[in-house]
């Protein structure tokens, strides 16, 4: 172990102690973890992202086009917003599309694991495009957020199918309209 | 100045029985002396973060430990629910600033302390403890004292620079102390994944298998909020608002009724909502009085400190425990010593990343380069995002001076090559004595 100080130190005062004062700002922990994150994203063939202000990496939007499963063709827009707990704290993340899924709601709320309560610092940026990637090629009806659409996906998967493509063409799904998102 | 303080006889006696003589658990280097206490009453300054449940058992146990120049720093103003075990607080203080009044009540109060309410500089100080809520706040700390470690052109670093970091913490009967010396052992950011995560529900639960009262206090929050905007469509949830408060207790209550919950009230409500975790006076009193100490056998060396970890849980009976949390060799905060890019101000940027993966010390494959410029994050180059290349491309080709790059300037560098960001520091030599 290390002893600390001489008795008779004196640390120097604020005027020529330097520019490292409390008010100077300093990257913040997230900052340097996300520009890891961003720098590393390996994104699947089916995703791209956008940086609205390529200065402000906490702030962006992932597209997901899926090329198989029953949302082939569909575009899906998705916002990601990364506070100062991340990695500590997940992003928070919305589907900003609106789509007929048992696992994102009408509101685009998303009932994702890794975004809420099996979120770990470990985790990172590609781990949550991975994740929502998968929510479109395997559709989950036991965790519904969209119940009506989850119990068609359980007993009827030929009707299902139909509404998820008359949604994403644009139209009606029983009495909620859906804008068209195909690409 | 010392003069003026008047110490009668045997005021100290209980410190000079320590730090006047020797004993077996002394630090090997501990010399006992008259001096020591001098030490803490007139040199050393202690910056105390926080001065709510655990700062005020800390702005009381440092000044009654001999501790005079201290300083604190606290954002908050002070709420009628504080008083109950904010003891340096009394009614007639709601909503003045937590700081300013505590330390008018220790000076008041313990004769000779100065505390002193907003610090200046945080490299004029010689320990810094830190009783706080909040996890950002700690790691933006850690981050700070991190950034002030100097090294010597070996690598080795600069004890003098190196500002001790005590940090307490607590969570209804349980609670937890820790050392951490500022790269030399295990920093905030090192042990990340010891902080509980925030308790987060899944969202299918909230929005159609309720079974417990915060589940429907989630679901008012998370999805009912959103859809009505109750107060407009651009206000957001202000938990210190009675009647935010109330509204999302009301529907709560409804949606518990529905699925036959019992338990959601008014206090509920604003706990989930504000994410409170209920304070236990006795358990910040037990945790502020070893951070206290650690604090003290940092400054007097009378004792070796704690290493480096006790976590304390008097929920059943009394249980702690300690263990050496571990530097994590990719921490991104603390594991490297910064490294210095040499270049002049018309030095292209083009040329810096060229030089990033070019020169033998780095070898790096596709570096994003980011840094503050302005009190603003600004990306300077990143390949790997098309649309953040677009907007970064004619950087290349713009001087270090162009882009508001200083000398001294930090630079944060991810590459798929290495574990983490890495940080550098810009050395800028001007045109004229450019050598
Ligand atoms: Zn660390």
């Amino acid at each position: 172990m290390i002893k600390l100080f001489s008795l008779k130190q004196q640390k120097k005062d604020g005027t020529d102690g330097g520019s490292k004062g409390m008010g100077q700002k300093k990257s913040s922990a997230a900052q340097l973890r996300i520009t890891k994150d961003i720098n590393e994203l390996s994104l699947p063939k089916t995703c791209t992202v956008e940086f609205p202000d390529s200065d402000d990496l906490l702030n962006f939007k992932l597209v997901i086009s899926p090329d198989e499963g029953f949302y082939r063709g569909g575009r899906f827009v998705f916002s990601f917003k990364v506070g100062q707990g991340y990695p500590h704290e997940p992003p928070k993340v919305k589907c900003e599309t609106m789509v007929y899924h048992p696992n994102i709601d009408l509101e685009g709320n998303i009932c994702l694991n890794i975004l809420r309560e099996d979120w770990k610092p470990v985790l990172t940026i590609n781990s949550v495009v991975y994740g929502l990637q998968y929510l479109f090629l395997e559709p989950n009806p036991e965790d519904p957020l969209n119940k009506e659409a989850a119990e068609v996906l359980q007993n009827n998967r030929r009707l299902f199918e139909q509404n998820v493509s008359k949604a994403m063409r644009g139209g009606y799904v029983g009495s909620v309209y859906f804008e068209r998102c195909l690409k | 100045m010392v003069a003026e303080v008047q110490d009668w006889p045997g005021r100290w006696s209980h410190l000079q029985a320590i730090l006047e003589r020797s004993g077996p658990f002394a630090h090997p280097e501990f010399e006992a002396s008259s001096e020591v206490l001098s030490f803490l009453e007139d040199t050393c300054r202690v910056l105390v973060i926080g001065a709510g449940g655990l700062g005020c058992e800390l702005l009381k146990d440092l000044a009654y430990m001999g501790f005079r120049q201290i300083s604190v720093i606290d954002m908050d103003t002070i709420d009628l629910s504080n008083l109950n075990r904010q003891f340096l607080f009394r009614k007639k203080d709601i909503g003045q600033p937590k700081a300013t009044v505590a330390a008018a009540f220790i000076n008041n109060r313990i004769v000779g302390c100065k505390v002193t309410p907003y610090p200046v500089f945080i490299a004029e100080f010689h320990i810094v403890v830190c009783g706080l809520d909040s996890i950002v706040a700690r790691r933006w700390i850690n981050g700070m004292l991190i950034s002030l470690l100097t090294y010597d052109s070996e690598g080795v670093l600069d004890q003098s620079s190196l500002i001790p970091m005590v940090d307490g913490g607590t969570e209804g009967f349980k609670g937890n102390t820790r050392v951490c010396l500022p790269g030399v052992t295990a920093c905030i950011e090192c042990t990340l994944e010891l902080y509980p995560p925030q308790i987060n529900f899944p969202m299918c639960t909230i929005a159609h298998t309720p079974r417990l009262p915060e589940h429907c206090i989630e679901y008012v929050r998370v999805l009912l909020w959103p859809q009505e905007h109750p107060f407009g469509a651009s206000v957001g949830i202000d938990g210190d608002d009675p009647d935010h408060i109330k509204w999302i207790y009301e529907h709560a209550v409804d949606r518990a009724n529905q699925y036959g919950i019992t338990g959601v009230d008014y206090r509920l409500t604003q706990g989930v909502v504000k994410r409170i975790i209920p304070a236990v006076a006795s358990t910040n009193a037990v945790i502020a009085a070893a951070c206290a100490t650690e604090v003290f056998k940092l400054a007097s060396s009378c004792c070796q400190t704690l290493n480096n970890y006790m976590n304390f849980n008097d929920a059943d009976g009394v249980y702690t425990y300690t263990f050496e949390a571990e530097r994590n060799e990719n921490c991104a905060a603390c594991s490297q010593v910064p490294q210095v890019l040499r270049f002049s101000e018309d030095t292209l940027l083009q040329d810096v990343v060229q030089h990033l993966k070019e020169s033998a010390a780095f070898q790096l494959r596709s570096p994003g380069l980011v840094a503050m410029v302005n009190n603003k994050n600004k990306t300077l180059y990143m390949s790997t995002v098309k649309s953040i290349e677009e907007a970064t491309k004619p950087n290349l080709k713009k001087t270090l001076q162009e882009l508001g790059l200083r000398d001294g300037q930090e630079i944060i560098v991810a590459d798929p090559t290495t574990p983490k960001s890495i940080v550098f520091r810009l050395q800028l030599a001007t045109n004229m004595d450019g050598n």
